[in-house]
């Protein structure tokens, strides 16, 4: 039966799943050849309009994934979407990359992100905004901006994006595709160009939540080179004997914090709907609470700026890159920021009760999880905006994260699953799951993702092609 | 006219030998290695990289901390402390600083008084600036080596307390074996605080209360500088009180040339490191089961053995002293005693005949001490030829060792001593052969 589907869906062999692409390779239905240069020439069509990749490599072999340019790649050009290292060519792999390779795919290009992965429409690159797929004119969130439209695109099999406040889940909700931040401490950052070393996760994002699932499998598990991701135990492994009745017996928790001021009301209609099919899968729905969520955006924005004013403290262009004056306007503003709230004298009254806000949200979480199996809400209150709407207004941008930053602070798992349109334009519900329960929060994604066939809708890109 | 007391504490950097750095894999054994030779990503600080800790350095600090006393923390935190100079890759140094691994220690010095440790923390050392011309290289094979900071509580009150305690630290360093502790080759650094206060004249005052500032000597690179610059910042000082001047924190360097320290850095200029808990690093978890074992399997400490030899072996305290000092030379004492007691030759025959004749222990074996104590000089053969012969025997018997000896270990060159001793039954002047050996050895035609 899969090799009738498959066999029909050849025609247009980019829109293919790592999982399909996979077996039909097995097949020699096509070679990886024909494979690469299928995709390559969807992007050299697509790309000059919508400017997703900063670079391209014209591979024969392997299974082309696109990596975030934040993602250090040996011997091919990593500039983390900033000029400091427009000359950066790094001399090792991420644990990523090579556990990647390992598995037969290969970089097909590295994608387009905001400056050192600050920002969350795309458009703080120092190369200029990606546009999102679905429709030029808007943004397609960020900061994984080029990881999530390359996918919309089918410019890739997958890619790789890194989440810290939600740099995944958004563009993957903005880009109607999927998107997984693994929990904290799943997937080795050695070779990610750190924005927050305490926050950031690489994850993958997917034409579907199983391919989502395999690649976690192949990036995650303990690492000796990454002292927060240790544990053998932690490597996440496919389970064969998957959810298959449904959701009977599951519940799940809608956080009423997640649906107030601010939620766009054309995306909090398909939330609910989506919500619903959830119900009409078996799960019983419960309202919850988690009371601390107005501080997040506040104490992330304490942080992380705290971390970022000591993580680029090495970019003094001694050693690579250009020197500090090449920083764009948003790195220069966190990095101030954090050097304010680390000051004696400050520290107290910033960093450290943002800590403890911190555990508080933490303890939000693990309290509900005392009730509930996953969590449910909105990616982002609003769908993909304007292009240069936000962009004057950096507290506008913050906010617009404000439900995607407490799972990042409590180092959780969060998905964001295609579940429906408004205004046109995708929108994303978020699974959010217990610290190293990945497992269902991709079982749930993938029980209402077969149920519906949002996942399967493709941008119409005829304007360009 | 008043009398002045100096106040006075110190920091000690010690590096570590552990086999590779604190944070990655590279060779911590950088001396005299080629520039940049020793680098990698994560020492380098290039983007993505990330710490992972060396265990190695972790229970070296401990038995540095155990040996001087201290409580060893279970949980402690490794902190970034952040400032910005070329030889930092970084831009901060992995550090402790709210929670140190070890903490309040204590020492006795020879004037029996007692150093409080304040805690004996990890860290790691930074790359290494030349000044050359108009330019300045950068060689970062010493960053990221791990380095151990010891710091005392003010407890110094004389020079001489100084030089003690920096001697016996150096002397308990290289018992632990965690540290070759050279001076000159910066394995042990100094940096001293120091302030004066009055000495109150009616006995009833307390006394304790320390100065509202502090001096700190830094950037001095040799031992002897720093003794140099203590004693003349102490005198400084004084002049200074008692021309009723207000001294304020700053720290200090010294210049050899004019032989006076000199301001580096005021009070207004001192750095804010900004200090904050390494989010890279998980906590440091040292289970009591492990700090127990530590504990258990350090090895007698130099005073405790120097005691133990005045106790057990009734030698004189300033014998005791030289006979534990290096640990060698309390090794080969040992191992004398061994072979005195089947001959009948008394500790103290022996104690005499190694510290009067300030034998060369690595040109005798301990065997040959007794011969020459027992005066069995007798049938020495004398004879150079005979020597020759009897060493080639031994050389042609062991060819492995003498490819290890061509290969430059030339330490293996005693296992040929003995072996020559052993077959001339000891009727051998051990040096001769030693230099017979090495010129045999260094001729290729043998």
């Amino acid at each position: 039966m899969q090799k009738s589907k498959l066999q029909f869906k050849i025609q247009n062999l980019t829109e293919l799943t790592l999982i399909e692409t996979i077996q039909a390779l097995k097949e020699k239905q096509f070679s990886e050849e024909e494979l690469n240069k299928a995709y390559l020439d969807r992007i050299s069509t697509l790309n000059p309009e919508l400017n997703i990749f900063l670079e391209v490599k014209k591979n024969t072999r392997g299974i082309p994934a696109a990596i975030k340019d934040i993602i250090v790649t040996k011997g091919i050009r990593t500039t983390a979407g900033s000029k400091i290292l427009s000359n950066f060519i790094p001399p090792y792999n991420a644990t990523v990359i090579d556990r990647l390779l390992e598995h037969g795919i290969s970089v097909i290009g590295k994608t387009n992100c905001d400056e050192f992965a600050m920002g969350s429409s795309g458009e703080n690159s120092a190369y200029g905004p990606t546009k999102n797929p679905w429709d030029p004119t808007k943004v397609p969130g960020g900061t994984s901006s080029g990881s999530a439209a390359s996918v919309a695109g089918d410019m890739c099999v997958f890619s790789l994006g890194t989440d810290t406040g939600g740099s995944i889940r958004q563009p993957a909700s903005f880009c109607g595709v999927v998107g997984l931040k693994p929990s904290y401490g799943r997937v080795s950052r050695y070779g990610t160009i750190a924005m927050a070393s305490s926050f950031d996760q690489i994850g993958p994002i997917t034409k579907c939540v199983d391919d989502a699932r395999m690649v976690l499998e192949w990036t995650s598990g303990g690492d000796s080179y990454d002292a927060n991701c240790q544990k053998e135990k932690e490597k996440f492994t496919l389970q064969p004997s998957r959810l298959q009745v449904g959701l009977k017996g599951l519940k799940v928790g809608v956080p009423k914090e997640y649906f107030g001021k601010g939620l766009d009301k054309g995306v909090e209609k398909i939330i609910k709907e989506a919500i619903l099919k959830l119900e009409e899968l078996g799960a019983e729905v419960v309202e919850i609470t988690l009371p601390h969520t107005e501080y997040g955006v506040a104490a992330y924005y304490i942080l992380v700026p705290s971390e970022i004013s000591s993580n680029y403290a090495r970019f003094d262009g001694i050693r690579f890159g250009h020197a500090r004056d090449q920083f764009g306007s948003e790195p220069k503003r966190r990095i101030m920021l954090g050097i304010f709230a680390l000051s004696s004298g400050f520290y107290d009254d910033y960093f450290a009760k943002a800590a403890k806000v911190r555990t508080l949200i933490k303890q939000d979480f693990e309290r509900v999880f005392e009730k509930v199996d996953v969590i449910v809400g909105p990616v982002s209150p609003t769908v993909a905006w304007n292009l240069g709407e936000k962009i004057d207004d950096p507290l506008k941008m913050y906010l617009s994260d404000a439900y995607t930053i407490p799972a990042s602070l409590a180092g959780i798992p969060g998905l964001s699953i295609p579940c429906g349109f408004a205004d046109n334009l995708p929108v994303g519900l978020q699974i959010l799951g217990k610290h190293m329960n990945d497992e269902l929060v991709l079982n749930v994604g993938e029980i209402y993702e077969q149920a519906t066939d949002w996942h399967l809708k493709k941008p119409d890109l005829r304007f360009k092609i | 006219m008043n009398t002045y007391e100096p106040v006075m504490g110190l920091e000690v950097h010690v590096e570590l030998n552990t086999k590779s750095k604190m944070f990655c894999r590279c060779s911590a054994d950088y001396f005299g290695k080629g520039p940049n030779t020793h680098t990698c990503p994560v020492c380098l600080g290039l983007p993505g990289s990330l710490p992972f800790i060396n265990k190695e350095a972790i229970n070296k600090c401990i038995q540095i901390g155990l040996a001087l006393n201290c409580e060893v923390s279970e949980k402690s935190l490794f902190e970034r402390k952040n400032y910005f100079y070329p030889d930092l890759p970084k831009g901060y140094q992995i550090s402790q600083y709210r929670w140190p691994l070890c903490i309040n220690g204590k020492i006795t010095l020879e004037n029996r008084k007692v150093i409080r440790i304040n805690r004996v923390h990890q860290e790691e050392d930074t790359g290494k600036l030349t000044h050359q011309g108009g330019e300045t290289l950068i060689d970062f094979n010493r960053s990221g080596v791990p380095l151990v900071e010891i710091v005392t509580e003010p407890d110094f009150r004389e020079v001489k307390e100084i030089r003690d305690y920096a001697k016996k630290l150096q002397q308990l360093l290289r018992y632990l074996g965690v540290s070759n502790a050279d001076m000159e080759k910066g394995d042990m650094r100094l940096e001293a605080n120091v302030s004066v206060r009055q000495v109150q004249s009616s006995k009833f005052k307390v006394q304790n209360e320390l100065p509202k500032y502090r001096i700190e000597l830094k950037n001095i690179n040799s031992f002897r500088f720093m003794v140099a610059a203590v004693e003349y910042e102490i005198k400084r000082q004084i002049k200074a009180l008692e021309k009723g001047e207000k001294l304020a924190q700053e720290t200090r360097g010294w210049d050899e040339d004019k032989k006076c320290t000199y301001l580096q850095r005021s009070k207004e200029e001192a750095h804010d490191y900004r200090y904050f808990p390494e989010p890279d690093l998980p906590e440091l978890i040292i289970d009591s089961q492990n700090i127990k074992k530590t504990r258990d399997s350090l090895p007698e400490l130099p005073w405790d053995k120097s005691k133990r030899y005045e106790s057990e072996l009734e030698i004189k305290k300033a014998d005791a002293q030289i006979l534990t000092d290096p640990k060698e030379l309390a090794d080969f004492f040992e191992a004398v005693l061994e072979h005195g007691k089947k001959h009948g030759v008394g500790v103290k025959e022996i104690a005499n005949y190694l510290i009067n004749k300030r034998v060369d222990i690595n040109s005798v074996l301990p065997t040959q001490i007794i011969e020459d104590i027992k005066g069995k000089k007798v049938g020495v053969i004398g004879d150079k030829e005979e020597l020759e012969k009897i060493a080639k025997e031994v050389i042609d018997e062991n060819p492995n060792l003498v490819i290890v000896y061509r290969e430059g270990k030339t330490t293996v060159i005693m296992v040929l001593v003995g072996a020559v001793m052993k077959k001339t039954l000891g009727k051998a002047d051990a040096a001769k052969v030693r230099e017979i050996l090495v010129e045999l050895l260094n001729d290729p035609g043998v």
